[in-house]
């Protein structure tokens, strides 16, 4: 008896073959795009930019006049706001994950919340400008302060680390867990001896992806009223402040050709921050990676 | 063990971070000088509680921005402190300016009736002062050969969607399809531009939050049409065209120059406003100093950014009002 008919076999074989190569290709086609979109942009960034990243550039304060125009107020605001942001959500965010996963009864509430925080991370970044507008600007008094600005992006940002920090954790095997607890640890030792510096790895990874939408998010400073013109730095986290991304996006409407040269230097150094930022959280994630 | 190695490594990249803020504070020479000077000036408060003596707060329309940005440069350069000036847009600053979060408010279009009317049910009185004058240009390409002028009328029918092909427009216009541009409603400009062509009807055109891409697609195609801003006009002349525009009660078309802008001859011409609380002019003596600051530089900085300064005496005339 024949178990396969090699004549079919044969007939499709052909078929099968081109379309696993194609298949092939088309991801590979999928990655250039990406990839060539992302240096395109990055090359001729540069190349505008290049030329007018100088020392005066980084020490000068705003203005609109291009050749006197610089970024440091901007700088220092920016990094005023992440100082306030990054440990405000990091410390909401793990924890909020730490609760629905670890503590939380798995119910029907539970499962609400979950599903929520995830929507939450849709939501376009003009109302969390809105809600920081209202809430932290006008009830609270905070005005267009540091301390404003930065909880109101720290809101905005807490739904992907609370996502990633939760899968994360989820992603740590019950069997080390069952051992912690079997070894007469209490939930809290388990969960800051075991879960935590296991599920770290993947949290970081999610807080880098937030801190980098967040130094980058213009729309609710725009709505906080962030202001472009300051010609001081602030003091303290009750002072206003300029933001790298303001700035960014103030130069770019300028009618003057200067400008766009200026907007692509403060791109530059936006990512240079960027970049520096996740190089120190792969620092941390790798010293503390732990594989089981 | 690993857990305090992890919160010690997080708490020194966080004093890390705190640290760098710090240097460069004390490093920043111009924040210093700022203090002090507020602190002669009658103090200003640590707390960012909008009512402090020494602080000056403005927001408003992004046209009217540079020229406040130039002033307040200069102020900060001969009196060693400077204003807050935000760039919300006309409408949302209008909004802060009624909620007394600022001192001044910047406008590209004058106060609406409704705005009066909030203002006046949050107890805030103002002035209304007038820094330059922006003449809204209607443009197209260098290649455009066709075009020597339009009128309110004309404008209308290309903007309203009417025409389809510039023959639709004027007769002897070439049957070539039109493509409009113009900035989108968060400017201004747009606001401006449709209550004195549209009759306050909807815009139908490609609308553009950038207005350099309205300059580059004009460019782009001789068949296509925009307007915006004058300093944007200014800062292309050598590859765009501005079109000499007929006004609704006018025998002639009018090209916008300085001069034709300044007299109000060009029927696109619009006042730049600053709207200043009152309150604060009266109670806060740097506030105070700021304005007539303003209005003695405001002629440099129009033109400085490709805006048309008032008439001199203009601006004397409005130092004259001020408390």
């Amino acid at each position: 008896m024949q178990l396969v008919d090699k004549d079919q076999v044969a007939k499709s074989l052909g078929g099968r073959q081109l379309l696993n190569k194609s298949m092939k290709f088309l991801f590979l086609l999928c990655t250039l795009v990406g990839l060539v979109v992302l240096v395109t942009l990055i090359v001729d960034t540069v190349l505008d930019g290049w030329s007018h990243l100088t020392w005066d550039f980084l020490t000068s304060f705003s203005s609109s006049r291009p050749e006197s125009a610089g970024i440091y107020g901007a700088i220092i605001g920016s990094v005023w706001l992440m100082a306030v942001t990054a440990p405000v959500a990091i410390v909401l965010s793990v924890g909020t994950a730490l609760y629905l996963e670890e503590y939380a009864p798995k119910n029907r509430i539970t499962n609400f919340i979950t599903v929520n925080i995830s929507n939450l991370a849709g939501v376009p970044s003009v109302v969390f400008g809105l809600l920081g507008l209202t809430i932290f600007v006008r009830q609270l008094s905070l005005g267009n302060s540091v301390l404003a600005a930065g909880l109101t992006l720290a809101l905005m940002i807490m739904p992907v680390i609370v996502v990633a920090a939760q899968e994360a954790i989820r992603a740590v095997p019950s069997s080390v867990r069952e051992a912690s607890t079997g070894m007469g640890a209490t939930k809290w030792q388990t969960v800051s001896r075991i879960i935590l510096p296991a599920a770290i790895p993947g949290i970081i990874t999610g807080i880098i992806l937030a801190l980098s939408r967040a130094i980058g998010e213009t729309a609710p400073l725009v709505v906080i009223g962030v202001p472009v013109s300051l010609l001081v730095t602030p003091n303290g986290v009750f002072d206003t402040f300029q933001a790298l991304p303001m700035q960014i996006y103030n130069w770019v409407k300028m009618p003057q050709e200067e400008f766009q040269y200026l907007t692509a230097a403060g791109i530059i150094i936006l990512l240079l921050i960027l970049f520096l930022m996740n190089s120190v959280a792969i620092y941390i994630r790798n010293k503390y990676s732990k594989r089981f | 063990m690993k857990k305090s190695m992890f919160l010690a490594a997080l708490l020194m990249s966080l004093m890390f971070i705190l640290a760098a803020c710090g240097g460069g504070n004390a490093e920043d020479p111009t924040s210093g000088e700022g203090n002090e000077a507020s602190g002669e000036s009658g103090g200003g408060s640590e707390e960012g509680s909008g009512e402090s003596g020494g602080s000056i707060i403005g927001d408003g329309s992004s046209t009217v921005f540079p020229i406040m940005e130039i002033i307040n440069e200069e102020f900060n350069a001969e009196h060693g402190m400077a204003a807050e000036i935000g760039v919300s847009g006309t409408g949302a600053g209008f909004e802060r300016f009624t909620a007394g979060e600022t001192d001044f408010q910047n406008a590209s279009r004058d106060i609406k009736e409704e705005e009066v009317a909030a203002l006046e049910e949050a107890g805030i009185e103002y002035t209304e002062f007038l820094v330059g004058t922006d003449g809204l240009t209607v443009a197209v390409s260098q290649e455009n050969d066709f075009i020597d002028s339009l009128t309110f009328d004309e404008l209308y029918t290309i903007y309203s969607g009417e025409a389809e092909s510039w023959s639709d427009v004027r007769e002897d216009f070439p049957d070539e399809p039109i493509t409009a541009y113009g900035p989108d409603q968060s400017h201004g400009t747009h606001d401006f531009f449709k209550e004195e062509v549209m009759n306050d009807e909807d815009v139908q055109a490609e609308l553009i939050q950038d207005t350099n891409q309205v300059v580059s697609s004009v460019t782009a195609d001789p068949n296509s049409i925009g307007f915006f801003g004058y300093s944007f006009y200014l800062n292309n002349q050598d590859t765009l065209k501005a079109v000499p525009i007929q006004g609704p009660d006018s025998e002639e078309a009018i090209e916008p120059t300085d001069e034709t802008v300044q007299s109000y001859e060009y029927p696109l011409s619009r006042p730049l406003f600053v709207y200043a609380k009152n309150e604060s002019l009266e109670n806060n003596e740097s506030f105070r100093t700021f304005m007539e600051f303003t209005l003695e530089n405001a002629a440099m900085a129009a033109e400085e950014t490709g805006y048309v300064a008032l008439p001199e005496e203009d601006y004397q005339e409005q130092i004259d009002q001020l408390p």
